[in-house]
């Protein structure tokens, strides 16, 4: 293929200064520890609930994104409405709007006297301060990757496989369970990534809703930056450095279920 | 067969069909034939069920489906772009039909497999089973989509501009072969084309379609020969339109003779050979408007710029309401 040692070459020199060298640091700087030193700080029981609570709450913020993002992504394609530029303007809302901000409105409709949490709070259902309000905060900051991801594909797919399947006599349900969803699928699981790992490293709209008490609603990266804060940049290093791998093992594992899905598919 | 009773559709405020009475017989190729916004797709996908009329009715043998939805019909249908399943092999694509049946109704496993290589050995696709669509050309293609459809043993085959998507030489072959097989399965089928030439080869009749009305319903035949209104003639075929006196005189160019006094005069333009013929294009003195009149290739073309006399051997002529008159050449 012409062109591709010179644009290989500039790929990875360009990945490698903007992504590689900043966590090769890390690395390094976590290599200067001694073992029973990252042990005891990356893999204490406060970290560890910390892990536990950013990977399941970006999880499950991730999973109700993929279904929610999937409606509004087919609403988005599917009809015509008034007013669908500023739906679809809406979408792309909280990739602009500092996480901060979103952080405090969700704290202030969700908490005990909230417009919302007044209502929750009577039938014993408490968001703000718990690892509920920290999904909230997740969904809302990740909605927008999974409809911007399936979108297209989805506009791509058309509406004549459907109406296809239809006259071969499947049903509603039969047409989205072997039609719809394995050609829109891999565009989901991407959609899916993106949403967990911007739930995963995701800090300031979540540090306002979920009240910060250690070991029950403190998520990582608000835990390293308790660290930076009383200068235990060791301690923060070995936390950082434990995220990162969890991270990019799981982002390589959906990778790689996408890569079979695609060869599937014979694309 | 089939019928349709007074079929009226609505868009909005686009009124896409207006009271549509149609009777196909059992065993007939139709063609729907139109330019585009004539509402022949409308009215294919009515009689599929993939669209409800706003009034009027559709029988199958008697029987009013109006009411029925697609998947009850049990019409096979051929979409213009294929629609193929792109995510399942060619013998997935086939099969699909029969397995998303339920209960008693759904063969076993390898009865739809050997269903599929059937299919597949009929379209002229066997071996290719493994192969995904976009592993395939567009003559594949359609008739993977044909195979598919046909597999749910439909009697009654649509097909929405089945040869649209492909190039001259594939459509011309694939036509032929479409016709033998719609004979060979013994199929009632329907097809969609706004290609004069594509329904007057394959169809027993057709339906020639404007904005929303049948303008006439024939053999290819009667409806070249003799087109009951303005625009069938002037759509079906090529045809020299010359208003004389509130009336309009229909004439085809190979219907065109030179004369050597007494005709009506055209200066020469342009002379080219088209296929068996020479082609005149000229402008006709009195109304300085172009006439197309077909010579035989054996005779000498004239040159250009010179003035020749023509004289129509067969016309129609038409009244400013689209009734025919019955006249005289002059």
């Amino acid at each position: 293929m012409p062109g591709f040692g010179l644009t290989f070459g500039f790929t990875l020199s360009w990945l490698g200064l903007i992504v590689l060298i900043p966590l090769a640091t890390i690395l390094l700087k976590a290599a200067g520890m001694g073992w029973q030193e990252f042990v005891a700080v990356g893999l204490s029981p406060r970290a560890i609930a910390s892990y536990r609570l950013s990977f399941g709450t970006a999880a499950a913020a991730g999973l109700v994104n993929a279904v929610l993002g999937l409606l509004v992504a087919w609403v988005l394609v599917r009809y015509r409405f008034p007013g669908k530029r500023v739906v679809s303007a809406l979408v792309d809302l909280p990739f602009a709007l500092p996480t901060a901000v979103a952080g405090i409105a969700l704290t202030a409709l969700y908490a005990p006297n909230g417009w919302i949490g007044q209502f929750l709070e009577p039938i014993g259902i408490k968001v703000a301060f718990t690892p509920i309000g920290i999904i909230i905060a997740l969904i809302f900051v990740g909605l927008p990757f999974v409809v911007r991801s399936v979108e297209p594909v989805l506009a791509d797919l058309g509406r004549d496989v459907e109406e296809a399947a239809a006259t071969l006599g499947a049903s509603r349900f039969q047409t989205f369970n072997r039609v719809i969803m394995p050609a829109i699928g891999p565009a989901l699981l991407t959609g899916f990534a993106l949403a967990f790992a911007r739930g995963v490293g995701e800090y300031g709209s979540v540090i306002f809703i979920s009240g910060n008490m250690p070991g029950r609603t403190e998520i990582a990266p608000l835990l390293i930056v308790t660290q930076l804060e009383q200068y235990d940049f060791n301690g923060a290093t070995a936390i950082a450095v434990v995220m990162m791998l969890v991270s990019f093992t799981i982002l390589l594992l959906i990778n790689g279920i996408q890569a079979a899905s695609r060869r599937r598919m014979g694309i | 067969m089939i019928r349709c009773n007074a079929i009226t559709k609505r868009f909005g405020s686009f009124a896409a069909l207006h009271g549509i009475d149609l009777h196909v017989r059992q065993g007939e190729f139709i063609a729907l034939l139109g330019p585009s916004g004539s509402g022949k797709t409308t009215l294919l996908r009515i009689i599929a069920g993939l669209e409800f009329q706003d009034s009027g009715q559709v029988l199958f043998a008697d029987e009013d489906v109006s009411k029925r939805n697609v998947a009850d019909r049990h019409v096979g249908f051929v979409f213009q772009n294929y629609a193929l399943f792109r995510h399942m092999n060619v013998a997935h694509n086939v099969a699909f039909g029969l397995s998303v049946r339920k209960g008693r109704d759904k063969p076993s496993r390898a009865a739809i497999n050997e269903r599929a290589e059937e299919l597949l050995r009929l379209v002229q696709l066997e071996g290719l089973g493994a192969r995904y669509p976009s592993q395939l050309s567009g003559g594949q293609r359609q008739r993977v989509a044909l195979a598919r459809a046909l597999a749910i043993e439909p009697k009654l085959l649509l097909l929405d501009e089945p040869f649209g998507a492909l190039d001259a030489k594939v459509r011309k072959d694939l036509r032929r072969w479409l016709r033998d097989l719609h004979k060979a399965m013994g199929l009632t089928s329907i097809f969609v084309t706004h290609d004069q030439e594509e329904a007057l080869e394959l169809a027993d009749r057709v339906v020639v379609m404007n904005e929303g009305r049948i303008e006439q319903i024939g053999t290819p035949e009667e409806i070249y020969m003799n087109p009951a209104t303005p625009f069938v003639s002037h759509f079906v075929g090529e045809t020299n339109r010359v208003g004389q006196g509130g009336e309009e005189l229909h004439f085809r160019p190979h219907d065109t003779a030179l004369v050597s006094q007494g005709g009506e005069a055209v200066l020469v333009d342009n002379v080219f050979r088209k296929g068996g013929v020479w082609r005149i294009e000229g402008i006709l003195q009195t109304q300085q408007i172009l006439v197309e009149i077909d010579l035989d290739a054996a005779s000498t073309p004239p040159s250009l710029g010179e003035i020749i006399q023509i004289r129509p051997r067969q016309f129609r002529s038409f009244n400013q309401a689209g009734a025919q008159i019955k006249g005289e050449p002059q």
